[in-house]
């Protein structure tokens, strides 16, 4: 790459970027018609009736899994509710073979992908059917299949892990990409910083898919960054960035859509930061009310990213009420039914304790899982998950 | 005197070194006007101000980096780490800078001033993520102190100690018991010290060593025990490191019989530690190899947590062992 030699100055003359002001991508106003100047995007009908199904089921699905988290059917739960465009539009974006490195607010594009409700439910209950094996806390979900990979909680960590995956998509010459997901306040870790410069320098075909969802936590962005959100970092590694509204799943879809090229096309990483809201509280531990208002939330209602795809699918003529009002009953009914046979399901057997720590049980843990078993025997009702499961008398 | 529970009293313990010291800040992720996650922070930013008591950005190694700084300035920071799950993108400032500052210096500059407050422990349905205890990575670092208190009036003391230790310290609270411990706690400022292990009950048979939310399992146990007539005495380490050697060497030579449990994984664990040094004091004394329950040599569980956690009945189990060896 050649280099222009920087312009010598005699005088200090210092600059903080204020001058390069990244403007907002949008496609489809609150109303769910198209903005002045916007091009109807190339988006078939099909392909949009599944964007939004997904859509919709992430928003049933939030919806009733944290009631069941109320009733204490669940110990724990996260929403993605406000995010959908933001996630589903950027997942839709993709081809099925890209990779997903998630944070773990992306049911969404899960759900997008074909994960079953089934699946979902079995992640979420920890039961026996679990691909995880019951190991980690709901909503950390992972699919082989579906090229989603296994969520984990300590923040920012995948994303590095993605510009690594992408670096060998791109030696593999397969022509696939690796979208990773997280939101402004992860973007503080180092672990992002070293992603963003990793993927420039060795010019990986990675997205990088920022929702800046405006809290981390209780911590609004004023006190995450003094910069103008996350977007202008991309300058610093000299990487291609766009800032879209997040709540706009035409513009979501359309600018991943052309991130995607740039990334596997001319291995290109390309960040994006898509301006959304948090509308539930971080999980199902917290209470937003202790730190932002009523009327801030309700502003951010009126922007809701699937009223507005609704909206214009009605337009074209792709949609009605009366088919709207079928889809969330026939998901409510399809959600309550798979939980309650998760609910149902046997747990996880004893011995998956001890598998896959390594690729197999080393002698000193099958030790260990043997003298687990005999206590187990010794005391079956204090242990009445695995008490059945180490019959045999002692 | 007055009933508070464990963070209540965490609470109360910052209160008092803030308002003591000027030169005391609280700073971490959702520290500031939410309080923490837990509320261990509640209203310290509206009573001292934002200066003091702060927001973070979402940066463990950040955190930890720049109270290093305010340390050596002479400031008198104590960082939360949300939980100690989390702590592990800091390992390097608290490995190799917190922990060698005045060493490498020579004692021209250091972090004494330091202390990081860490949620840590199972029983509360958090998985891998939010259940680990490290202590025993940090208890391979020369130059840290290691600090866990067991119930409130425990935490409010230690905390006061660990804040104004001349050294880095790094204190695990155990969060299961954040709610659960309730107990009478001085309102006054009072300390606990560092480094001395509490023997909190004597006994003849057998000696118990555990710390933090541990020390609860290890009460029940000692209850079935008393049941089978095995006089147990009990001991509260307090301080992981550096730990109070004598109280454990002198209790297993009228003993001869050792327990030590811990959360953690047993490979490694610090139980280890404690075993090897007993060993070589108490040898000719033992009636029982030195025996440990700790979790298994497996990350943390979930849906499994019950039969990993080392519980009061596998405590009780090791006891009987070692009194029938």
């Amino acid at each position: 790459m050649t280099e222009t030699p920087p312009e010598e100055i005699h005088t200090p003359q210092f600059t903080n970027g204020d001058e390069f002001r990244i403007p907002t991508y949008r496609l489809l106003q609150e109303d769910g018609t198209l903005c002045e100047g916007a091009q109807s995007p190339p988006l078939d009908r099909d392909k949009a009736l599944r964007i939004y199904r997904a859509m919709v089921f992430t928003r049933v699905l939030d919806e009733r899994m944290m009631a069941a988290q109320r009733q204490g059917r669940l110990s724990f739960y996260m929403q993605c509710t406000g995010e959908e465009a933001a996630v589903i539009g950027s997942a839709a974006a993709l081809e099925d073979d890209d990779v997903i490195m998630a944070q773990y607010r992306e049911q969404g594009a899960l759900a997008y992908r074909g994960f079953s409700t089934d699946e979902f439910m079995n992640q979420l209950f920890g039961n026996e059917l679990d691909y995880g094996k019951g190991r980690q806390m709901p909503v950390h979900y992972g699919s082989s299949t579906l090229n989603y990979v296994t969520i984990s909680s300590p923040l920012a960590t995948q994303i590095p892990q993605a510009v690594g995956y992408a670096y060998g998509q791109k030696l593999a010459g397969d022509g696939h990409c690796t979208i990773t997901y997280f939101g402004e306040g992860a973007a503080s870790e180092g672990d992002f910083h070293a992603a963003l410069n990793m993927a420039a320098v060795h010019r990986a075909p990675v997205i990088f898919l920022c929702r800046n969802n405006g809290y981390a936590i209780s911590t609004p962005t004023v006190e995450q960054f003094a910069a103008d959100g996350v977007a202008p970092r991309a300058f610093g590694y000299r990487m291609h960035v766009i800032r879209v509204d997040g709540n706009d799943i035409l513009a979501m879809h359309e600018a991943t859509a052309a991130a995607r090229r740039m990334a596997v096309d001319d291995h290109r990483p390309v960040l994006i930061e898509a301006m959304t809201y948090r509308l539930a509280g971080h999980s199902s531990s917290d209470d937003p009310s202790a730190y932002r208002s009523r009327t801030e939330e309700e502003g951010w209602r009126d922007k809701d990213p699937i009223t507005r795809m609704r909206l214009w699918l009605i337009s074209q003529g792709w949609w009605s009420e009366d088919e709207e009002k079928r889809l969330q009953e026939s998901l409510r009914k399809e959600i309550l039914d798979t939980m309650k046979r998760a609910e149902k399901r046997g747990p996880v057997p004893l011995d998956s304790l001890v598998s896959d720590v390594y690729d197999q049980v080393t002698p000193g843990l099958a030790e260990q899982l043997e003298g687990l078993k005999r206590h187990i025997r010794k005391y079956p009702e204090s242990y009445p998950k695995t008490a059945s499961q180490v019959n045999g008398g002692e | 005197m007055a009933r508070m529970n464990m963070l209540q009293a965490i609470n109360h313990a910052l209160d008092t070194a803030m308002e003591a010291d000027p030169r005391v800040l609280c700073f971490g992720e959702d520290v500031g006007g939410f309080g923490g996650v837990f509320r261990a922070t509640s209203n310290l930013q509206e009573k001292y101000g934002k200066a003091r008591c702060f927001n973070t950005p979402l940066v463990e190694q950040g955190i930890v980096g720049f109270a290093n700084g305010l340390a050596v300035q002479g400031s008198v920071p104590v960082a939360e780490i949300q939980f100690a799950d989390y702590i592990f993108p800091a390992f390097d400032q608290i490995v190799n800078e917190s922990a060698k500052y005045r060493y490498r210096s020579g004692n021209l500059f250091n972090v004494g001033g330091l202390t990081i407050r860490a949620p840590y422990g199972g029983g509360i349905s958090g998985g891998h993520y939010h259940s680990q205890s490290p202590e025993a990575y940090f208890a391979h670092t020369p130059g840290l102190k290691i600090v866990v208190p067991r119930n409130a009036h425990q935490a409010k003391g230690l905390l006061l100690g660990a804040i104004r230790d001349p050294n880095p310290v790094i204190f695990f609270e155990p969060k299961r018991l954040y709610r659960a411990s309730v107990g009478e706690v001085p309102e006054s400022d009072y300390q606990l010290p560092i480094g001395e292990a509490e023997v909190v009950k004597e006994g003849d048979d057998i000696t118990l060593v555990a710390w933090g939310a541990q020390m609860e399992m290890v009460q029940q146990a000692v209850e079935l025990a008393d049941r089978d007539n095995i006089s147990c005495e009990v001991i509260d380490l307090r301080t992981i490191l550096p730990w109070d050697v004598e109280a454990v060497a002198n209790s297993v030579l009228k003993t001869g019989r050792l327990v030590v449990t811990h959360e953690a994984p047993l490979t490694g664990g610090f139980g280890a530690e404690i075993a090897a040094t007993i060993q070589e004091r108490c040898f000719l004394y033992l009636e029982s190899p030195v025996m440990r329950v700790t979790g298994l040599d497996t990350p943390f569980p979930l849906a499994l947590e019950k039969e990993y956690m080392p519980d009061h009945l596998k405590i009780f189990e090791a006891i009987r062992a070692s009194v029938e060896f």
